[in-house]
């Protein structure tokens, strides 16, 4: 479905250049949702933003269901930011902010408006349609942002900290929205986080990348039953210790220098 | 004299200051033009100036000269119609030139880096021109008359439109582009659904600009060989030394500047109720 091979950006040119990320190789199977975590500065948004294709790698090769990206946007993409309240247009109403990018896949009025309304329900937001994302909470706009993303059936969500400006209960609602769009549509997710509970709760697997410049650390498989649950999965042994395996990778670097 | 000493009269004046319309309100706006026009009722009654003649009799006159017509011309008369309705057609068809060409062209500037680097040099050698310094160009270029006018105004009104549209369009949130850009949204989505509302708020704050202007070079288009306009009007009387005629061109710019700003603060209004709506959270 989606596969990454030796992926490296550097932003700038020669000495004076940064390199983000060297050298990534990732693979996320249909349906799968692949959780990047690592520490700020890693480049995951870096590999998120190769994938969008808003970036174009230095070297490296990237395929959305074997088609080559490279600076093009993939077919089939959706993107769910982490700044809800820039990427949502304020100047359209919700309905319209899910609507808009439908016209790639629905050709009549009717049944953009049609999609859009079943979007808004999914995410829970089915009155809100008349509202303008600003008269909304955070938490809501996010789903706003996530009812346009879903609304055309992406075979490929991309989502860069989407839930890091949300206040905590409301991230684990969010948590278990996207678990629960993933069920029920079979979308293929890239979650790019930094919060390990949310990588390991969240991800089939979990990708852990080294401090700058990112490198794959581990690649880890989740293995919790579903369907998950905020309360019971966490206290399960296999998602502390899972959990516990990814803090010390995450932190890994900082502790080897601490010694 | 220490900083804090200096400073401290300072926010309790713009304190002061920033409540009073508040207390006052929408009354209170009109409280003071009232209150002056009784004052210069009072004096010039007082003086009997031919140069300053009392508001009562500038009124009278600006209802004889031009307003006392029939309900089926719109209560104008002939000179009424004859003059305020040609200046008001100028003002309308060179705003309009300005609005449908200052806005494309200013995202135009505004999105391509490289249409920018050939106009810009152009457009800041051209705005810099006073247009009263080059009415003559316009003349010759024209001929006299409405068409000459209309260029002449529009030259001069477009750059605040222009500039700031400009401005608008170079600083959209690169996040809303690429939203748009992985969304895949059709051209025609990305120009009239992102860059042109995200670029309206900057626009109306030329256009603001160019609606004061444009009454202004009316006049100013009107002063040099029209044959009619409320310009014409005033340079008549001022050369006849109608002082009472004159008087009255002033109060109807007044008037007419009211309500054009008003119009437009209007039209702003409604449009960017998103924009107020917005910025209104992020600045809490």
């Amino acid at each position: 479905m989606l596969e990454v091979t030796d992926l490296t950006h550097a932003y700038g040119q020669g000495s004076s250049g940064h390199l983000a990320v060297d050298g990534i190789s990732l693979k996320a199977e249909r349906g799968e949702i692949v959780s990047i975590v690592g520490p700020s500065g890693c480049g995951k948004s870096t590999v998120l933003r190769c994938v969008a294709g808003l970036l174009e790698p230095a070297s490296g090769t990237i395929a959305v269901n074997g088609t080559p990206v490279h600076g093009t946007v993939p077919k089939g993409l959706a993107v769910v930011f982490q700044d809800y309240s820039r990427s949502l247009y304020p100047w359209l109403s919700v309905r319209d902010n899910v609507e808009l990018p439908l016209i790639r896949t629905q050709s009549s009025r009717a049944e953009r408006r049609a999609k859009a309304q079943q979007a808004l329900t999914a995410v829970g937001l089915s009155d809100s349609g008349n509202r303008y994302p600003w008269q909304l909470s955070g938490g809501m706009q996010q789903r706003v942002a996530i009812a346009r993303a879903v609304a055309f059936d992406p075979v490929l969500m991309l989502m860069d900290e989407p839930f890091g400006s949300v206040d905590a209960q409301t991230r684990e609602d969010l948590e278990d929205l996207v678990l629960s769009l993933r069920r029920d549509r079979g979308i293929t997710i890239l979650l790019v986080t930094h919060d390990i509970d949310e990588s390991v709760y969240t991800g089939d697997r979990v990708i852990v990348l080294t401090g700058a410049p990112g490198r794959v650390r581990a690649d880890l498989p989740v293995q919790l039953p579903e369907p998950r649950d905020q309360i019971t999965t966490k206290e399960l042994s296999a998602f502390v210790h899972l959990r516990a395996e990814v803090g010390r990778l995450v932190r890994g670097k900082q502790a080897t220098a601490a010694r | 004299m220490s900083h804090a000493s200096v400073r401290k009269p300072g926010p309790a004046l713009a304190g002061r200051l920033g409540r009073l319309p508040g207390r006052l309100g929408w009354a209170g706006r009109w409280l003071v033009l009232i209150a002056g026009v009784f004052a210069w009722q009072g004096w010039a009654d007082g003086r009997r100036s031919v140069f300053f003649p009392p508001p009562s009799a500038i009124l009278a006159n600006m209802y004889h000269w031009w307003f006392s017509g029939p309900a089926s011309h719109l209560w104008l008369t002939s000179v009424g119609s004859g003059n305020i309705l040609p200046s008001l057609y100028r003002m309308g068809i060179a705003l309009g030139i300005a609005i449908v060409v200052g806005l494309p062209l200013g995202i135009v500037i505004g999105r391509s880096a490289a249409v920018a680097e050939y106009l810009e040099p152009l457009m800041h050698f051209a705005r810099s021109i006073p247009p009263v310094a080059v009415v003559t160009v316009f003349i010759v270029l024209f001929k006299l008359g409405t068409e000459m006018e209309v260029a002449f105004i529009t030259f001069g009104i477009i750059w605040p439109i222009l500039l700031n549209t400009i401005d608008g369009a170079r600083t959209v949130d690169p996040l809303q582009v690429e939203t748009a850009r992985v969304f895949q949204l059709s051209n025609r989505q990305r120009i009239f659904k992102v860059m042109v509302p995200a670029t309206l708020p900057k626009f109306f704050a030329g256009l603001r600009i160019s609606v004061s202007l444009t009454l202004i070079l009316m006049v100013v288009a009107e002063l040099t060989g029209s044959t009619n306009g409320i310009g014409y009007l005033m340079n008549a009387a001022s050369e006849g030394y109608n002082m009472l005629q004159l008087w009255s061109g002033v109060v109807l710019l007044g008037i007419l500047g009211y309500v054009l700003n008003a119009a437009t603060l209007l039209i702003e209004h409604r449009v960017l109720a998103w924009h107020r709506g917005a910025r209104r959270l992020t600045s809490n």
